[in-house]
C-alpha cells in the first residue's frame, strides 16, 4: 500500500517536473522568436533606407540634414553586435524617431507626396516600424512571463537546476511609453 | 478575463445552436401541422434540413457570408498594401494566424470578421473605409475585428447568422404555402376543433423570426464594447478607433449589405435611427462607444 502511494507521488512529481521544464522552454523560445521577428524587420528597414535615399535624390532640398542622420543611424545599427539587444534597440529607437519626423516633414513636399514610389516606400517603412513596435510588445510580454516562471515557487526550482536566465525588457521610446491603461470594468462583461 | 470570454463564447455557441435547433424543430412541427395535419413529418423534414444546412454552414461559412455581402477576396499584399500590413500587424499582436482578406466595393465605411475559429477566419472591409480612414484609424478598426476573431465572437455570430437565416428561409417558404397551398387544405376537411392548433402554429410562424432576430441582437451588443476595448489593448491607441468611429458615424448607409449579416459589422450598415428602444438595435449607439473609449 505504502509502495503504491510512493509510486504515485513519484509519478506526479515527475509529471510536474517535466511540465514546468517544458513551460520554461516554451516561454524562452517565445522570447527568442519575438526577438527574431524584430530582427527581421530591422534588416528590412536597413534594406529600405537606401531606396529612400535614391528616391528622394531628385528632390534636392528634401530635408538633407534629417536624411543624413537616418543614413548615419542605419550604418550605426548594422555595426552593433547582433547579440546586444539593448544597444540595437536603442539605436533602432533613435532611427524610428528620426524616420517619423522625416515622414511628418514630407507633408511640406507636395510633389514628393505625389510620387507613387515614395508613397509606396512610406507604406513599407511605416509597416516595418509598426511591426517592430508590436514585436517589441510581444517580446516584453514574453519576458514578463519568463520572469514570473523563473522567480515564482515552485517553478523556480526547475529554473535553477537548469540555469534559466532572466532576460531584460526592451526599452520603449519615450513617446510610446504613455500607453493607455485599458480598463475592462466599464465594458460590462455579459454574464 | 480574455479566457473567460472565450470559454463563455464557446458555451454560448452551444446554447445558441441548441436553442435554435429547438426553435427550428418547433417551427417544422407547426408547419407540418398546418399543411399536412401531421406534425411528425414536419419535424423530421426540419431536422434534416437543419442538419444539412448546419454542416454546409460550418464548412462553408466564410464563403457564404462573403458572397452574401458581395465581397471579393484579395490574396496578395500588392493588391492593398496598407490593409494587408495592418491585418498582419494585428494578427501578430493578437497572436492569431493571418486571416483571409476581403474587400467589399461600397463607399460607406464599414468592416466585419467571420469564420469558425481563429485558424479559419476572414476579415472584410469596404472600399470606403480604406479611402476615408487614415492608417491609425484603420488600425483601430482592424484591431476591433481581430479581437472578434481572437475571442471566438466570430464563430458564435456566424452560427447565429446562419441559423436565423435558416429560420427566415423556412418562414418564407411557409408563408408562400400559406397563401397558395394552405387554403386548399381547408376545404378538404371538416372545420373540426383544431382551431387552437392552427392558432398556435400561426403564432409560431410569426414569432420564430422575431425570436431569432432578438437573439442575434442580444448576442452582438455587449461584444462590440468588449471588442472596442480589446482593440485599444492591441493598438494602445484609443484615439485611432475613436476618430474611426466618428467617421463611420458621419457617413451614408451601405448599399448592398446582407440584412442577416448586419450584426457582424463594426457599425450598423443600414444606419437605423435609434428611436425604437435599444432592444431592437443590433449595435450600441456609436456615441456611447466613443464615450467609453474616451474614459480610457
Amino acid at each position: 500500500m505504502v509502495a503504491i502511494i510512493l509510486i504515485i507521488v513519484l509519478v506526479l512529481l515527475a509529471v510536474w517536473y517535466i511540465s514546468s521544464y517544458n513551460g520554461l522552454i516554451r516561454t524562452r523560445t517565445n522570447v527568442q522568436e519575438s526577438w527574431s521577428q524584430i530582427d527581421v524587420q530591422m534588416k528590412r528597414r536597413n534594406d529600405l533606407i537606401p531606396n529612400l535615399v535614391s528616391t528622394t535624390k531628385g528632390y534636392a532640398n528634401y530635408e538633407q540634414s534629417t536624411m543624413k542622420k537616418v543614413v548615419e543611424l542605419r550604418n550605426q545599427l548594422t555595426a552593433v553586435p547582433a547579440d546586444d539587444h539593448q544597444q540595437t534597440m536603442e539605436v533602432s529607437n533613435q532611427l524610428s524617431t528620426t524616420l517619423r519626423s522625416l515622414f511628418a516633414l514630407s507633408e511640406n513636399y507636395p510633389d514628393l507626396k505625389a510620387n507613387t514610389q515614395f508613397t509606396q516606400l512610406m507604406e513599407e517603412l511605416s509597416n516595418t516600424e509598426n511591426k517592430i513596435a508590436y514585436s517589441r510588445q510581444l517580446y516584453n510580454s514574453s519576458v514578463a512571463s519568463l520572469t514570473v516562471k523563473i522567480q515564482s515557487f515552485p517553478s523556480n526550482i526547475v529554473a535553477k537546476i537548469h540555469h534559466f536566465q532572466e532576460s531584460d525588457y526592451l526599452q520603449v521610446p519615450e513617446e510610446e511609453k504613455v500607453a493607455p491603461k485599458v480598463n475592462f470594468d466599464d465594458f460590462g462583461q455579459d454574464k | 478575463m480574455l479566457y473567460d470570454q472565450i470559454a463563455s463564447n464557446k458555451r454560448r455557441t452551444g446554447y445558441v445552436m441548441f436553442g435554435f435547433g429547438v426553435l427550428v424543430l418547433a417551427l417544422g412541427a407547426a408547419l407540418g401541422y398546418l399543411f399536412w395535419n401531421n406534425w411528425l413529418s414536419g419535424t423530421i423534414i426540419a431536422a434534416v434540413v437543419a442538419v444539412v444546412y448546419m454542416l454546409i454552414m460550418i464548412s462553408q461559412s466564410t464563403n457564404v457570408v462573403m458572397s452574401m455581402n458581395h465581397a471579393r477576396e484579395i490574396t496578395d499584399v500588392s493588391q492593398a498594401p496598407q490593409l494587408w500590413h495592418l491585418i498582419e500587424d494585428m494578427a501578430l499582436v493578437a497572436q492569431v494566424p493571418m486571416p483571409r482578406v476581403f474587400i467589399i466595393d461600397d463607399e460607406s465605411p464599414n468592416a466585419f470578421a467571420t469564420g469558425n475559429n481563429p485558424q479559419h477566419a476572414a476579415v472584410a472591409v469596404t472600399s470606403g473605409i480604406m479611402s476615408r480612414l487614415n492608417r491609425e484609424e484603420l488600425e483601430g478598426v482592424i484591431g476591433h475585428e481581430m479581437s472578434h476573431v481572437r475571442n471566438y465572437d466570430i464563430r458564435l455570430q456566424t452560427i447565429a447568422l446562419a441559423l436565423s437565416a435558416a429560420i427566415g428561409l423556412l418562414v418564407n417558404f411557409a408563408s408562400n404555402w400559406f397563401w397558395w397551398g394552405g387554403s386548399r387544405r381547408r376545404d378538404d376537411r371538416d372545420s373540426g376543433g383544431n382551431v387552437i392548433g392552427i392558432v398556435i402554429s400561426i403564432f409560431l410562424v410569426i414569432l420564430a423570426p422575431l425570436a431569432a432576430s432578438i437573439a442575434q441582437m442580444a448576442l452582438s451588443r455587449n461584444r462590440e464594447y468588449l471588442a472596442d476595448a480589446s482593440s485599444v489593448e492591441l493598438t494602445r491607441n484609443p484615439q485611432g478607433l475613436i476618430s474611426a468611429l466618428q467617421k463611420i458615424d458621419d457617413s451614408a448607409p451601405m448599399k448592398e449589405a446582407d440584412p442577416n449579416s448586419a450584426a457582424l459589422y463594426i457599425s450598423d450598415p443600414f444606419k437605423h435611427k435609434q428611436k425604437f428602444a435599444d432592444l431592437f438595435a443590433t449595435h450600441p449607439p456609436i456615441a456611447d462607444r466613443i464615450a467609453r473609449l474616451e474614459k480610457m
